[in-house]
């Protein structure tokens, strides 16, 4: 069984994201997304500063099966991106929800926080799946 | 789940296999880490379930002669030795059907192994030329067929597998040359392999099939799935079919030249006549490796930019042993170095360089795509 972390908030497209107290949401990829994806051998990951939508590809996983685009959680300017994933890219499935994090976004609208699933909704999405 | 599986399914889901659909088949993706099986066979030795491959036993006065219309390549260059030819099966218009081995059990007795995806319209293609030869063709089913592959599949493996068969198969299966087979007390072994390495093939009924994967499993020759057998063979640069070739290319298309035998030119095989035809054109494209040199991952569909027009990648992925990413490619012929991917719409650069890229554990280009002296 997957390991889902009551903390946190979760996309459909299988993303964690971490409210931090400054307001900034923390995403990454969750056990079970990366249980899917099998070894992960590259990571393409936007830029400091760069601005999404929610819901816009800003990520891309490449394991060795296929390539897997990742979604912003919501709008906002990216702030970090975690730059260790470039040469280790395997955090990601050792561990998903610490060092696998892929990057940093101050939501232009913090409401958007409220339509991420919470742990026993992502739960119900991955019984259905 | 799919309708077929092997007779090792529930041996798969004993040691943590992550079973997926293949062509209608339920097999292994991995055991748990689809690189941590592709260095073990780099390294040791691996073994893999292909029992979804389809096999069709030839037989009859006129099987030499059906196999010679039927086969680019001539299955006469076998001579009278057991052994396996690698082949591909064309149409009228030179396309590759398939490709597959082709065994010489006896004078009057063949197999042919074929891919599962294409099984159908092998088979058909069979028939329909059988009707001329006095030939019987048999599918076989419910039987296994193992891969075991890696620099001690020849040591652990075949010692492993001696226990199970009797006699003294490991030093007969040694005594083999690459392409050779044995055939005995119902079992046929080959030489042969999909990875690059050192190792050997065997057929067998279920029962013995089961025992001799257990010895195996025992003797630590590591599970590996699908997704180790695609980065094995891309790193060897060898084709897969419905990839780097289908119905739509011909052999000279994907670096089979070499298995089409043309001579003697008596010889009157399926697609013959078409590929004559194309061997003056200088249309022909070139099949070529490419090493990514910077961060990213080629993948098929990719668009080859070259300074002589467009071509495309059909194999892409990433090479555990190079730490790099790597393909297979159709391009357009003519001296040059490197060429450009686009991936996501970003042009990055590449080495051209001629597989197979990594044979018996070594690299064989370099971290610049130059092939090592």
């Amino acid at each position: 069984m997957s390991e889902i972390p009551t903390d946190l908030k979760y996309t459909d497209e299988h993303e964690w994201v971490r409210r931090e107290d400054s307001g900034t949401l923390v995403v990454g990829l969750t056990d079970y997304a990366q249980e899917q994806l099998g070894d992960l051998v590259y990571v393409d990951t936007p830029e400091v500063g760069a601005s999404f939508a929610a819901g816009d590809v800003c990520a891309v996983v490449e394991s060795v099966k296929a390539a897997s685009d990742v979604y912003s959680p919501a709008g906002g300017e990216v702030v970090a991106v975690n730059e260790s994933l470039q040469d280790s890219p395997e955090q990601i499935s050792n561990d998903p929800y610490g060092d696998g994090w892929l990057f940093e976004i101050a939501p232009e609208d913090a409401a958007e926080w409220e339509d991420l699933l919470d742990p026993d909704q992502y739960e119900e999405l991955l019984d259905s799946a | 789940m799919p309708a077929k599986a092997t007779p090792l399914r529930e041996q798969h889901r004993s040691c943590g296999g992550r079973l997926v659909d293949f062509a209608g088949w339920e097999l292994p993706l991995h055991y748990g880490s689809q690189v941590a099986e592709h260095h073990a066979v780099r390294r040791a030795a691996g073994v893999f379930d292909v029992s979804h491959l389809a096999l069709t036993m030839v037989s009859g006065r006129g099987a030499k002669s059906y196999l010679r219309r039927l086969l680019a390549n001539d299955i006469d260059r076998l001579g009278e030795r057991i052994a396996g030819l690698y082949t591909c099966l064309l149409n009228d218009s030179g396309c590759v059907i398939d490709d597959l081995i082709a065994y010489r059990l006896a004078d009057e007795r063949y197999r042919v192994v074929s891919n599962a995806a294409t099984a159908e319209s092998v088979h058909a293609q069979m028939k329909k030329i059988a009707r001329a030869f006095p030939v019987t063709l048999v599918p076989e089913e419910e039987r296994v067929t193992l891969a075991v592959q890696g620099p001690q599949a020849m040591e652990t493996g075949a010692a492993a597998a001696t226990t199970v068969l009797g006699g003294e198969f490991a030093s007969e299966l040694a005594a083999l040359k690459p392409f050779n087979a044995m055939e005995s007390r119902g079992f046929l072994a080959a030489r042969t392999g999909y990875t690059g390495e050192d190792g050997f093939e065997i057929y067998l009924d279920a029962a013995t099939g089961q025992a001799l994967w257990q010895a195996l499993l025992e003797a630590e020759v590591a599970p590996c799935g699908l997704g180790a057998r695609d980065t094995l063979r891309l790193e060897a640069g060898l084709c897969l079919y419905g990839q780097d070739m289908d119905d739509s290319v011909t052999p000279l298309h994907c670096g089979l030249k070499w298995t089409v035998a043309m001579d003697p030119p008596q010889r009157d095989f399926l697609g013959r006549r078409a590929l004559e035809q194309l061997a003056d054109s200088e249309n022909l494209p070139a099949f070529k490796g490419l090493v990514l040199k910077k961060r990213g991952m080629l993948r098929a569909g990719q668009t080859v930019r070259t300074p002589h027009g467009p071509g495309v990648v059909t194999s892409g992925g990433y090479s555990p042993t190079m730490g790099a990413s790597i393909g297979l490619a159709r391009v357009p012929r003519g001296a040059y170095a490197d060429c450009e991917v686009e991936i996501r719409g970003v042009g990055v650069t590449c080495a051209v360089v001629k597989p197979p890229f990594v044979r018996r554990g070594r690299i064989l280009v370099d971290a610049h795509g130059d092939r090592e002296s």
